[in-house]
């Protein structure tokens, strides 16, 4: 297979932005985007009439046709770049990709990506549980009463079957993450949480309960991404990107090729290449964990352990800030926010506030690269990205 | 108590009618390319394997393993509510291909990965049948 066109040093991320997280019924999704927007291109010192390229996800909650021409008319932005990408959670990091394409090929200057829905408080209790349930194949999977949990349940049974994952190594993922959110001002998750709590949680799709499973929040993301040159020339300081890769293999369960072996492996193996890093050389990670089983097998996919140690890692508090590799230290998906494509992106906001440095108790020392993972549908699409800043 | 509703009924399309044709006669087919051999499971124009538009139908045997499964404690869907717990469960045909379905039956909730298990057919509603799954076997315990 041909080597892909290296982004390695091309571009950077140079504002980064969160709208309120949590029940905000004062604004609409839209609104929630333009705010994190705003905060993003905040910190650059750019100008709205700067951004020439959009790039957004989708929305369940506010479903427009064309929701980046949506996006771009609500801000009132006429960019020459400009399209929604429609791959679930893997779309924010898929976004990036594209930009910084863009941008390499002088397509676009400087991007703006932003994602985010009022899940909390924009649907009624019954459509939030029907967009978030009633997923799967409209014909040979809805039938049988499928849900997202229950497809993500089979993949941890499957998992603790082959690798012998444990219940309990699960619930330390959830833990974990909620340790972290407890340091971020702005998480959803304002409360921690114990081993046995996670474990008494209401039962969902066995082995997974409520706490394995992601919250359902309002939440906008957004970033700016324009050319290593002219990222030197703006307040914020630049984080880079080094390496950038994705792989699909499937969107239903029914047609994933293994329950054990995901695309995460080659994403990684994609962006390592591109970025002439390996696992040994990140500093973090922020992985998808739309359930907590997710971030075991993203662990493990991307070669930071051998295949069934990825709970292990979690239960011995490696994945803590201070630990040997810190996980998803701004609380994830399960305990900073989760609104749809905003998920993912909080990823990527999370690591560039790291390498930038000066997060206090949040902060992990002396941080150079990080590693982010998204994926979509039923770990279907994938993207793995490694940033740096200039020392990294 | 809400109200029971409808499950869900099969909805037909351009590529799956004859695999729901043949379901309201209790058969469960799959379909096999006559160019490269491969067998695949949900239906399409070609084959997922090498492209080809030579496809049949071709009935199952209609037994094989369970690859995985959960139980569902929570329904994806009101109409669903009733029936929890209820088994979700990945089965593996003996010809290879893999479909989501049920695992029914009144021991369903002891299933285990590498169960062997046989299709049966549940009504729902306007004569159509849906293909679903008992367990005839145990894996090891």
């Amino acid at each position: 297979m041909k080597t892909p066109h290296s982004l390695k040093n091309k571009v950077a991320i140079v504002g980064v932005g969160e709208s309120d997280i949590g029940r905000v019924p004062t604004m609409t999704g839209l609104g929630l985007n333009a705010q994190a927007a705003r905060r993003a291109l905040d910190e650059t010192g750019l100008k709205p009439s700067d951004i020439d390229g959009v790039l957004t996800a989708y929305s369940f909650t506010e479903p427009y046709f064309m929701l980046g021409s949506v996006m771009c008319e609500y801000l009132g932005i006429k960019p020459r770049f400009s399209a929604s990408i429609s791959s679930g959670g893997g779309s924010p990091a898929i976004m990036l990709k594209h930009a910084a394409e863009a941008i390499a090929s002088g397509q676009a200057e400087t991007v703006l990506i932003c994602a985010g829905e009022n899940r909390a408080t924009g649907q009624s209790r019954e459509a939030a549980l029907a967009a978030l349930l009633a997923v799967g194949h409209p014909y040979f999977e809805q039938p049988y009463g499928t849900s997202i949990p229950g497809f993500y349940a089979m993949i941890a049974q499957r998992h603790m079957h082959v690798c012998g994952t444990t219940r309990e190594q699960m619930a330390h993922v959830a833990v974990n993450t909620r340790s972290h959110a407890l340091l971020h001002p702005n998480a959803h998750m304002k409360k921690p949480v114990t081993l046995q709590e996670v474990l008494d949680a209401k039962p969902i799709a066995d082995p997974l309960g409520m706490l394995d499973c992601c919250l359902i929040s309002d939440a906008g993301g957004a970033f700016i991404v324009t050319s290593a040159e002219r990222a030197r020339d703006l307040k914020s300081r630049p984080v880079y990107l080094q390496g950038i890769g994705e792989y699909h293999t499937h969107e239903h369960l029914m047609c994933a090729p293994s329950l054990t072996e995901f695309g995460a492996t080659e994403s990684g193996r994609i962006a390592y290449e591109m970025a002439q890093l390996g696992p040994q050389d990140m500093d973090l990670a922020e992985l998808y964990d739309c359930f907590s089983i997710v971030p075991i097998i993203e662990l493990e996919e991307l070669g930071f352990v051998k295949p069934g140690e990825g709970g292990a890692f979690f239960a011995a508090g490696h994945a803590r800030i201070g630990g040997k590799l810190p996980i998803n230290t701004h609380g994830g998906m399960l305990s900073h926010a989760h609104a749809g494509a905003a998920g993912g992106l909080f990823g990527i906001v999370e690591a560039v506030r790291q390498l930038r440095g000066g997060l206090g108790d949040r902060q992990v020392k002396d941080a150079e690269v990080a590693l982010v993972h998204n994926e979509g549908g039923i770990l279907s699409s994938h993207c793995t990205v490694i940033l740096a800043n200039e020392r990294g | 108590m809400e109200p029971t509703l409808p499950l869900p009924v099969p909805q037909p399309n351009a590529d799956s009618l004859p695999y729901w044709n043949a379901a309201r006669e209790r058969k469960l087919l799959i379909r096999k390319c006559n160019a490269c051999n491969e067998l695949h499971f949900m239906p399409r124009h070609l084959c997922p394997h090498c492209w080809s538009d030579r496809l049949e139908w071709v009935e199952a045997r209609g037994t094989g393993t369970v690859h995985s499964f959960t139980v569902m404690r929570r329904a994806s869907h009101p109409a669903f509510g009733p029936l929890t717990p209820y088994v979700v469960a990945l089965i593996e045909l003996d010809e290879g291909p893999r479909m989501v379905t049920n695992v029914l039956g009144d021991d369903a909730l002891s299933v285990q990965i590498g169960d062997r298990v046989e299709v049966t057919f549940e009504t729902r509603g306007e004569g159509a049948m849906l293909p679903q799954f008992q367990r005839t076997g145990e894996a090891a315990r």
